[in-house]
């Protein structure tokens, strides 16, 4: 193996961990609602899509105030969502909760298909971050780099958020059983709406790296994010999505995968040997393999057998 | 137990209390008192609505008809974690701590209950005394204890919240003879602490023997009401259960 084929590999490594990053984020997003309210959030996308549509119309205000807007309009948004749909829809059935996330979904690519326009907006954040870095021979874009420490940053975050505070004590607790929590004093409204706002918060990070971590999502369309969020959901199904490190990381082990085959599969050629034609194929392969294998998820604990104990 | 000259009022009174599964009765016309510092007994036969009333009077299920009145005021339709955090605390059926949690987890999650944040290390403290052998265990996961350690965990969490009313469902079920024992030796301790207690039961002839006064439930209807001298008397259990 050649040096030059070497660099190129670990290039393509990387740039698989940082996609894998931002799904895996997204995976954190989807999981954290999911744990408080079983409810599966088809429309996380679309927080995306407005927080990088806010990025794209102020793309000549000061950088700081573009992300403010972006994090106001996508943590807005997702207590529009809380008040106006999940919040009603409390008692209801897990799949009419699903099927109201596709309404909304649609609902949100519509207004901004007609407020918009179908041709995308383009949106670079900070331009300096899409600049390639030398680290010993590796050419790194400064984005990569920002975009998995800023993932593990996030997550390590959360992770104290959810065992050193009272709040994320309680978040677990009703993921885990939020009737028993309820029955313990935990205002499950409290609980469920802070869940929502990190899980924007979330979103509104992964609008503003993802136009800049993955070069054709620079463009900002109506159904901007719809993609990422049927291929994490997908991750989080295969990962564990009862727990939120499984769902986590088969978030990341999605867009590591997408990454790594979009790299390392031959892309030239003429059909059906092109990466672009069959990389969706090749990753939907592995998900039918891995579900027919480990139909619990890939990272989910393997069942005890339910002992009583006396 | 002390009865003041003045008949108290009742922590709670339930009022021709009435629970509906859909078209089914599962409690009907239901009346109960638990004044201050009493120890009451529910008991009866599986399937009695014993569990049901409880779960009515926290909220976790809705009542059909009747009143439920927690220090003179009705708690009617109130969800459970407003009722909790008005002063009643609840060991569910089946211990139901959380597994993957640890036990210092376990019961901060009891503090979520309390109406007044000040005093809650104290809380904690008290119920490590209470219980020595959930301070050794406190960072094990609660998964991992016994059965009877785990019931005296979700009693612990109960307890953080330093309820007025302590309602315990079936809290020696599923348990082996032996650890049933320290079970009602802990109600006992707790009891000396002058708590206010509903406790359903199947053990009949226990409860009625440590309640002050033990309600008889059988097909959704009090059947009668026991005191503590009833324990011994044969008759009068069996037509508690039975029927005269």
């Amino acid at each position: 193996m050649t040096l030059a084929s070497t660099t190129t590999q670990l290039q393509t490594l990387l740039d698989a961990t940082a996609l894998g990053s931002i799904y895996g984020l997204m995976a954190i997003g989807i999981g954290l609602v999911f744990g408080v309210l079983r409810l599966v959030n088809f429309a996380y996308g679309q927080l995306i899509m407005a927080g990088a549509y806010a990025l794209a119309l102020t793309q000549d205000a000061p950088i700081v105030a573009s992300i403010a807007l972006c994090f106001a309009v996508v943590l807005g948004l997702s207590l529009a969502m809380e008040f106006a749909a999940f919040r009603p829809l409390r008692r209801a059935s897990p799949t009419t909760m699903l099927v109201a996330t596709f309404a909304i979904s649609y609902l949100l690519q519509s207004i901004a298909l007609v407020r918009f326009g179908a041709i995308g907006k383009i949106v670079v954040v900070i331009p300096g971050l899409t600049q390639p870095v030398t680290i010993g021979g590796l050419h790194v874009r400064w984005i990569t780099i920002v975009t998995i420490l800023l993932a593990a940053g996030v997550f390590a975050a959360l992770s104290l958020f959810l065992t050193r505070t009272s709040i994320g004590l309680q978040m677990r607790a009703a993921s885990m059983d939020s009737q028993t929590a309820r029955l313990l004093g935990v205002r499950a409204n409290a609980v469920i709406t802070v869940a929502v706002l990190v899980s924007g918060a979330i979103a509104a990070i992964v609008a503003v790296i993802l136009p800049m971590a993955v070069p054709e999502r620079i463009l900002v369309t109506p159904d901007y994010g719809l993609r990422e969020t049927i291929i994490v959901l997908v991750g989080v199904v295969v990962g564990g999505i009862d727990r939120l490190l499984s769902a986590t990381l088969g978030g990341f082990a999605m867009g590591f995968v997408v990454g790594a085959l979009s790299g390392f599969l031959p892309s030239s050629g003429s059909w059906p040997f092109t990466s672009s034609v069959y990389l969706d194929s090749a990753v939907f392969l592995l998900v039918i393999l891995v579900l027919l294998l480990r139909p619990e998820g890939l990272f989910a604990r393997s069942r005890r057998s339910a002992v009583e104990r006396v | 137990m002390s009865t003041p000259d003045a008949e108290p009022q009742p922590v709670l009174e339930l009022r021709g209390l009435d629970v509906r599964y859909g078209t089914v009765p599962a409690v009907r016309n239901v009346d109960l008192q638990v004044r201050r510092g009493e120890i009451v007994g529910l008991i009866g036969p599986n399937g009695a609505g014993k569990s049901t009333t409880l779960h009515a009077i926290v909220g976790a299920v809705p009542a059909s008809g009747g009143e439920i009145i927690l220090n003179g005021a009705s708690i009617l339709g109130r969800p459970p974690e407003r009722i909790v955090r008005m002063g009643v605390g609840l060991v569910p059926e089946g211990r139901r701590v959380f597994a993957e949690l640890t036990v210092e987890e376990n019961l901060r999650l009891g503090l979520a209950g309390r109406r007044t944040k000040d005093g809650a290390q104290e809380a904690l403290e008290a119920v490590d005394e209470l219980f020595p052998v959930l301070r050794e265990a406190r960072k094990r996961q609660a998964g991992l204890l016994s059965g009877g350690q785990q019931q005296q965990l979700a009693i612990g969490r109960a307890l953080v919240a330093e309820p007025e009313l302590l309602l315990l469902d079936e809290p020696s079920l599923g348990l082996a003879p032996s650890v049933v024992d320290t079970v009602f030796d802990t109600l006992r301790a707790i009891r000396e602490r002058g708590l206010t207690i509903l406790l359903v039961e199947q053990r009949a002839q226990r409860t009625v023997a440590f309640a002050d006064r033990t309600y008889v439930l059988a097909n959704g209807e009090l059947r009668m009401t026991l005191v503590p001298e009833d324990a011994n008397d044969t008759k009068r259990m069996v037509a508690a259960y039975f029927g005269s």
